[in-house]
C-alpha cells in the first residue's frame, strides 16, 4: 500500500483488511492520486484514476440534467470482479474512491467498510498547516515525479 | 412485491425481541426490503447476513450436505438468524433471552414464501 498522505494508509488498510478489496484507489475529484493499494504501474494507477474521477464527473451531470442530486456511488458489477466507485468529502477537499473486489466479498459489505473508511478518514486528517498554493506549470513534474515515488516506492 | 416483502417482515418483528428483520439479496448483500428498529444498521445486517449465508452455503456444498435452511450465530447479547433462499435470503437480529424455537419457525415458514 502507498500513500502521498502519510495519514491516509492506517484507514485505507484496515478498509483493504475488512471489505477483502482486491485493489483500492482513493484520488481527488479531479483524478489526482492519494493512495493505492494493489496496483502495480504508474500507467495502469494514472489511467484508472482519470478514466474514475471522468465517470463519477459525467455520471453527477447526468443526475443533475435529470434534476436529481448527484449519485454519490456507481458499482458497476461483472461477472468475475465489480467495481465500487463512491464521491465522498474529506477536510480536503471531495475526493473518491475506486475499489475492486471479487466474488470473495459482496457489494454490501464494501459499501457498509466504506462508509466507515470515510469516517476514519475525517478523524485522521491533521489540520491543513498552510493555505492552498497555485500549482505553477514549473512545479508540476517534481510533484508529480515526487507522487510517482510516493505510490510505487521507486 | 417490495409491500409484500414488508408485510412479512413485519410478522417477525411484531414477534417478542426481534430487533429487526430483513429481506436480502444474496448476490450482493444489499437490502431488499427490512423493518429494523431505530439505531440499526440495516445495510450492514444485510451484508454480514448475506456473507454468512454465503460461507455456508459453500461449506455446506463441499461437505456435500446440502444447502443450508438456517443459520443461527449466538452472541452474548443476542442471535443473528438467517434463512437463505435462493436468490434471496431472511436476516433477523434477536436479542438475548429470546425463544428462538419459535422465531425460527416463523423465519422458515416466511423463507418459503420468498421463494
Amino acid at each position: 500500500m502507498r500513500a502521498v498522505e502519510p495519514w491516509v494508509v492506517a484507514p485505507l488498510r484496515a478498509f483493504v483488511a475488512e471489505s477483502s478489496a482486491r485493489l483500492a484507489l482513493l484520488m481527488t475529484s479531479s483524478g489526482q492520486v492519494v493512495a493505492q493499494h494493489g496496483f502495480v504501474g504508474a500507467l495502469d494507477l494514472m489511467s484508472v484514476a482519470a478514466l474514475g474521477a471522468g465517470i463519477v464527473a459525467s455520471s453527477s451531470e447526468l443526475a443533475v440534467t435529470v434534476g436529481w442530486e448527484p449519485f454519490r456511488v456507481v458499482a458497476h458489477q461483472g461477472k468475475e470482479q465489480a467495481h465500487f466507485l463512491a464521491w465522498f468529502d474529506t477536510p480536503r477537499g471531495r475526493w473518491i474512491a475506486l475499489v475492486v473486489f471479487g466474488s470473495e466479498t459482496k457489494l454490501g459489505l464494501v459499501r457498509v467498510f466504506f462508509e466507515q473508511l470515510v469516517e476514519d478518514l475525517a478523524a485522521a486528517a491533521p489540520p491543513e498547516e498552510e493555505p492552498r498554493r497555485e500549482v505553477l506549470a514549473a512545479d508540476f513534474e517534481r510533484e508529480l515525479n515526487a507522487s510517482l515515488r510516493a505510490l510505487f516506492g521507486r | 412485491m417490495t409491500s409484500q416483502f414488508q408485510a412479512m417482515l413485519d410478522g417477525l418483528t411484531r414477534l417478542r425481541g426481534v430487533r429487526g428483520a430483513l429481506v436480502v439479496s444474496l448476490e450482493d448483500g444489499l437490502v431488499v426490503a427490512e423493518s429494523v428498529m431505530g439505531g440499526l444498521k440495516g445495510g450492514a445486517l444485510a451484508a454480514i447476513g448475506a456473507t454468512l449465508a454465503g460461507r455456508a452455503v459453500e461449506l455446506s456444498g463441499r461437505g456435500g450436505f446440502g444447502r443450508p435452511r438456517f443459520l443461527h450465530l449466538q452472541g452474548d447479547d443476542g442471535a443473528l438468524l438467517v434463512a437463505p433462499g435462493h436468490d434471496l435470503a431472511l436476516v433477523a437480529l434477536a436479542g438475548r433471552d429470546v425463544p428462538i424455537g419459535m422465531l425460527r419457525l416463523e423465519m422458515l415458514r416466511t423463507a418459503e414464501r420468498l421463494g
